[in-house]
């Protein structure tokens, strides 16, 4: 810590500082000089601080302020609740439609990043690597609403290989056909939307992932090649043991964006019930309700979707949580 | 990686093990590119692009494994397996991402013209859009406004988050040490940056409406403007600086700081004048970054700032649009139902390109900001 070695000069935090210079007598100990410069500044970082602390609690308290009407319509008669039944009722669908959509993208995105990171940091050309590096970083930026355009001009065409899983599938309950044995025609189904968010997260867990496989100390790496090993072998000695972390908190990095994402989901999928199948139109995730019915929503309608909002926020509170605690975990046992 | 393949030859035979020739993995990748075509035609009845491309990879990785595995014994063959499954994995992710960039140029270029630049969606009606799509006239509409809105919005977000951002990471990094308010400040900045952008919108909706709402009951309505999307943007982006520039403060090398202690220079002024100019390229490259990120937020922008079909120069008062919420609000709400809603869709393509060369030359700032601006290494 750099203020470790300058306690002299300023008080910790820029607290109030009772005896300073114009408070205190002059012939106190030798006391260094705070001058108003070092009030001021000190003070206005401190309120910077102090004004994160006050946003991030401020987003819980002003959802949980505006979720009011929906506590109370909840308590007084829950059928006045879309759909009919209560709130938990509405919001367990749209839960479990966000959770699956997620879980979808990670199992999809996982491998091909990893992939992707092996091969720019120690498979490609050594002249080519940092230019891919570059380029993945780039698409990290892609907004997600081009992602959502890019996925409703191509969903269309995936409905050939839809009813080819449900051809032959169809017994698996998440590829089961319509009753009427057809599958969405439009593509727009929750499988669709989970694909897109895992291109979407790819570039992210990729370049975090990259970033961990490039701090593998070199002599370990050197070492393991002396010692004979295969470039796989040592990929498989030396990277991925020491970026064990680094690929677990990049994974549920990628999950709490996944949980997250609005706009590929909301401008792809047509939304319904919850289905078991991800290949007939249906589902919902929590993102995609509110961004798709909050323009029209007012009164308690308005008050149901910023509830709906906390709980999302609570899941990818807990998620980023756990991420953080499986990163400090394995990095004790690590370094 | 060094390997001994040049000279797979009997001779050399005695210090190396086996070897197939340096070109085989390319040799065999074309002919399994070539049998999977085959396979394609008989199977399938014609060239199909995904089954050929997952079973010329599929014949590939095999048939790599297995003459490795039978000329070179059963470790090369592992790791020749590995490279190829991680080669074609590469290639088959860029498959999409590619796509989404030459689909975004080739659409949205084919649209674009100064006009989508220059005018709003004022007094745009649907037999505009028919006329067009039948032929009888030029593409009317275009985004102005949403460009407007976007640039208002992002400098508002800027005004408000870099400021606090850039000072709470001098307070992390300078002022706060190992103190308990110091780790829960970073601790919260953790979990911001895991923030759903849909959420922030919210928040920064709930408390607009919260307080138009104690001025004014009943008027929750115009807490919709552009000052409350940006207030949600800094929600987004406050994090990113004080994480970038946390990190680039603490590479500021101790001895800068000593140095001007010892010359009686007091802490702020050595903060303003050595440690942030020192630090000033990577603090702005993190900034565009940021910047970059925000930019193209769409989820937040929607529920606080509506959808605008107007010029809005106004950002304390009255609905702005954005490039992404316009790009939103036209694919998915096109003027004109039915085929004339083809013209929506090639103005929202329009202004993804926009939006794409935007975020594009935001990056490539920053690197150069990073280059140009940073330090002259010493000696």
């Amino acid at each position: 810590m750099p203020t470790s070695t300058q306690t002299t000069v300023s008080g910790p935090a820029g607290a109030p500082d009772p005896d300073s210079r114009p408070a205190s007598g002059p012939a106190q100990t030798p006391k260094a000089v705070v001058r108003p410069g070092d009030r001021i500044f000190s003070a206005a970082t401190l309120i910077a601080g102090i004004l994160i602390l006050l946003i991030l609690a401020g987003v819980a308290l002003f959802l949980l302020a505006q979720s009011k009407d929906t506590i109370n319509a909840q308590i007084s008669d829950p059928s006045s609740i879309t759909g009919g039944h209560g709130f938990f009722a509405y919001v367990w669908p749209l839960v479990v439609g966000t959770l699956i959509s997620s879980a979808i993208a990670l199992l999809v995105a996982t491998p091909f990043a990893l992939g992707i990171a092996l091969f720019t940091t120690h498979m490609a050309p050594r002249k080519l690597a940092p230019v891919l590096g570059y380029v993945i970083d780039l698409l990290a930026a892609i907004p997600s609403v081009v992602y959502g355009l890019w996925g409703i001009a191509l969903a269309g065409n995936l409905t050939a290989f839809y009813l080819w899983l449900s051809k032959w599938f169809g017994w698996i309950p998440i590829f089961a056909p319509d009753a009427d044995g057809s599958v969405s025609n439009t593509g727009r189904t929750l499988l669709t939307a989970s694909l897109v968010l895992s291109i979407m997260i790819l570039p992210i867990i990729t370049s975090l992932t990259r970033e961990i496989f490039l701090q593998t100390p070199r002599l370990q790496e050197e070492a393991a090649l002396a010692l004979g090993a295969t470039r796989w072998e040592m990929i498989r000695m030396s990277v991925l043991p020491f970026g064990k972390s680094g690929i677990a908190s990049a994974t549920m990095l990628g999950l709490g964006r996944a949980l997250g994402e609005t706009m590929a989901v909301a401008m792809i999928l047509s939304p319904g019930l919850l289905t078991a199948s991800l290949v007939v139109s249906g589902n919902q995730t929590i993102a995609s309700e509110i961004a798709q019915n909050f323009p029209e929503a007012a009164g308690l309608r308005l008050s149901e979707l910023i509830t709906v909002g906390l709980v999302l926020f609570v899941i990818t509170l807990l998620v980023n949580m756990a991420a953080r605690a499986i990163v400090a975990k394995t990095s004790v046992k690590g370094s | 990686m060094l390997t001994t393949s040049d000279n797979s030859t009997a001779k050399s035979r005695t210090l190396t093990s086996k070897q197939l020739p340096k070109a085989t993995p390319w040799v065999i990748a074309v002919a399994s590119i070539i049998v999977a075509i085959i396979i394609s035609f008989i199977a399938f009845g014609g060239f199909n692009i995904p089954v050929v491309a997952v079973l010329a990879g599929l014949i590939n990785i095999v048939a790599v494994f297995a003459l490795s595995m039978s000329y070179e014994g059963r470790r090369k063959a592992t790791d020749r397996a590995a490279t190829t499954i991680v080669t074609s994995s590469f290639i088959l992710a860029c498959v999409p991402l590619i796509s989404l960039l030459w689909l975004t140029v080739s659409k949205g270029g084919a649209a674009i013209n100064g006009d989508l630049l220059s005018r709003t969606m004022l007094g745009m009606k649907g037999v505009l859009d028919q006329q067009y799509v039948a032929g009888e006239a030029t593409l009317s509409g275009g985004f102005y406004h949403a460009i407007v809105g976007t640039v208002l919005i992002t400098v508002a977000a800027c005004i408000i988050s870099i400021p606090i951002g850039v000072l709470t990471a001098i307070y992390l990094v300078e002022y706060s040490g190992k103190n308990k308010l110091g780790k829960a400040i970073t601790f919260l900045v953790d979990v911001m940056t895991g923030i759903p952008s849909i959420v922030a919108g919210l928040f920064a909706f709930a408390l607009f409406s919260t307080i138009a709402n104690v001025i004014m009951p009943g008027a929750a309505g115009i807490a919709k403007t552009g000052f409350t999307a940006a207030v949600a943007l800094s929600v987004l982006m406050i994090p990113i600086v004080v994480r970038n520039t946390e990190e680039i403060l603490r590479l500021v090398p101790m001895d800068l700081r000593e140095a001007s202690y010892a010359l009686g220079v007091p802490k702020w002024k050595t903060i303003v004048k050595i440690v942030l100019p020192t630090s000033v390229s990577g603090i702005l490259s993190g900034v565009t970054i940021a910047i970059a990120r925000v930019i193209g937020e769409t989820a937040p922008i929607m529920v606080t700032a509506g959808f605008a079909k107007t010029l809005n120069w106004n950002l304390f008062s009255g609905w702005m649009s954005t490039l992404p919420t316009y790009i939103y609000d036209s694919q998915l709400r096109p003027v004109s139902p039915g085929d004339a809603a083809l013209a929506s869709s090639e103005r929202a393509w329009a202004a993804a390109l926009v939006l794409v060369t935007l975020v594009m030359v935001l990056n490539l700032l920053a690197r150069i900001i990073a280059k140009v601006l940073a330090p002259k290494a010493g000696r």
